[in-house]
């Protein structure tokens, strides 16, 4: 019964919606497809949409791998409310953060009058997408590497060091190769969640075609002007694109399995 | 040379890093965390606090931005309930039950995650716009979905429907059936078994997930934003209502709608914490255990 009733929820409100646009996308015909994508401006959407969600999750990679290091291997004062904040983007709506993001980052801003004198515009150019989508996707690679590096036995860096290695050399060498799997994931997720992410891009982006123009504003631009062929070409492509990550990860996650014992 | 011995406070510990790099570590990722995070929030407060709070409340008792606040609470009000259902139904037969496509299921679960919010809202559009068969039918026995309350529910859904079964999976797993076993051979009903045993072994985890479900329900802007129309005081909802006094310039009123939601977000993070500290091996994966 439980069964059933889960199964018709997920059909009526995912399957078949999901199916409409497959469909849909399926009828433009490979041709219709490709000549749709492959409109320049839509092809920039795409190309930009893909390139800042890559810059953004390369940033987070780093630094939150740092993070998760911070907060699992050393203890001071506020670390609890530290790792609280974290999952501030989860909690906050992208709306929201848009238009901070945008407050702070424009040249008149708290941040922004600072770096005007300097050359270097972040508000409405692609480095104001960037600094959205590492806002927005800071807490993946933090999240998922955390677990792993609370599970790591730490003899292994003890050997190391008795064996003569530095610190430097304990790190890069015993530590950090069982963490790739889960900075992979994380940054896969990082990265899904910024070539889709909307809300919080379009207020700082400044939204100008083939410049800083991502592709889901594209898709609602075109729905705007009723085309609705155009909107399900960008969408099937976007959706490829996140199948594709999706399946990447969970290969990430089996191979990890068999590699290192975890996930 | 100095015996090391008798300094052990300055010998260094072979498995950590020297205090100042710790700290330098520390500082990064602070700052980090400000630049991104800390002061976005900052901005919406002060903000709010330098506009005045007479301008605060001239926003909220304004009459398109209180129908916006009466839609978003309306919306969240039946998504969630809906997302409940679905999420102890699928909860409760992953992992209470063998089946086959057990793993497919649970990926199919997770898919609203990975879909752009702008997406999210298009499957809807292209289901009952207005070039579909059944959008202008439905429009014509006047039930319209796009542009009307229906598809905001329907995207808000689509996106908030991971939240409480995925949280509820990793918990009834490995709680197992012995309990439920035990309630039925002690002669119980399958509903007494669920009401008096299933829902007390996971109600905090429940909880966690509404409240997840809940803020995500009430935050969600791309999907929204597609099926709503952007009818003022009709249906934009509060993210959307932020979007349109933004772009009219009323940046003062847009903060004030934005620190509302501000102050779910920061709610929903304080009751989350509180919860991973007192039933840290039920709630968040069992992430703080």
């Amino acid at each position: 019964m439980a069964l059933g009733l889960s199964l018709t929820m997920l059909t009526l409100i995912v399957l078949i919606p999901l199916a409409a646009l497959a469909l849909r996308a399926a009828a433009l015909g490979p041709a219709g497809l490709y000549e749709l994508v492959l409109d320049p401006r839509v092809f920039a959407a795409l190309k930009i949409s893909f390139l800042t969600a890559l810059a953004a999750a390369l940033a987070n990679a780093v630094f939150g791998t740092l993070t998760a290091w911070v907060l699992v291997r050393y203890d001071f004062y506020g670390r609890r409310i530290f790792d609280a904040l974290i999952d501030l983007p989860f909690a906050m709506p992208t709306a929201v953060a848009g238009i901070a993001l945008t407050a702070v980052y424009s040249p008149k801003g708290l941040i922004g009058q600072y770096l005007a004198p300097l050359g270097i515009q972040v508000a409405y150019t692609p480095l104001g997408i960037i600094v959205a989508l590492i806002a927005v996707g800071f807490p993946f690679v933090v999240r998922t590497v955390q677990p792993v590096l609370e599970e790591i036995n730490r003899e292994t860096e003890e050997v190391s060091a008795t064996l003569g290695a530095n610190r430097f050399q304990t790190i890069f060498f015993v530590v950090l190769p069982p963490l790739i799997p889960a900075i992979l994931t994380g940054f896969a997720l990082a990265l899904a969640r910024g070539v889709g992410e909307y809300g919080s891009v379009i207020f700082i982006a400044g939204n100008l075609p083939f410049k800083s123009e991502i592709a889901p504003l594209l898709i609602v631009i075109k729905l705007e002007e009723f085309n609705y062929a155009g909107a399900t070409a960008i969408a099937a492509v976007m959706l490829a694109i996140s199948f594709l990550m999706l399946f990447v990860i969970n290969g990430i996650q089996s191979w990890s399995q068999k590699r290192f014992g975890h996930g | 040379m100095v015996d090391q011995s008798a300094t052990p406070s300055r010998r260094r510990n072979p498995v950590s890093e020297p205090v100042l790099v710790r700290w330098l570590l520390i500082g990064i990722c602070a700052l980090f965390l400000a630049l991104f995070l800390v002061l976005p929030l900052g901005t919406v407060i002060g903000r709010v606090f330098a506009a005045g709070w007479d301008s605060f409340a001239e926003t909220l008792t304004d009459s398109d931005t209180k129908s916006a606040i009466w839609l978003t609470l309306s919306v969240a009000a039946l998504a969630v309930p809906f997302n409940l259902v679905f999420g102890i139904a699928t909860a409760w037969a992953i992992a209470k039950f063998e089946f086959k496509g057990k793993t497919f299921l649970t990926t199919l679960i997770d898919l609203p995650f990975s879909v752009s919010p702008v997406i999210s809202g298009l499957v809807y559009v292209l289901l009952f716009g207005a070039d579909t068969w059944l959008g202008p039918q439905l429009k014509s026995m006047g039930f319209p979905i796009i542009f009307a309350f229906p598809g905001i529910f329907l995207a808000t859904v689509f996106v908030t429907f991971p939240f409480i079964a995925r949280e509820l999976i990793p918990l009834m797993q490995a709680q197992g059936t012995a309990d439920e076993e035990a309630a039925i051979s002690l002669g119980a009903s399958g509903w007494q078994t669920f009401v008096r045993v299933t829902l007390p072994n996971i109600k905090w985890a429940l909880l966690y997930g509404v409240l997840l479900c809940n803020a995500r329900a009430m935050g969600e802007f791309g999907a929204v934003s597609v099926v709503s129309g952007h009818v003022r005081g009709k249906t934009l909802t509060m993210p959307l209502q932020i979007e349109a006094l933004y772009n009219d310039y009323a940046t003062d009123s847009a903060f004030a709608v934005a620190s509302l939601l501000a102050a779910l977000a920061l709610v929903t993070l304080i009751l989350r914490t509180l919860l991973e500290m007192k039933f840290g091996a039920e709630v968040g994966n069992g992430r703080h255990k």
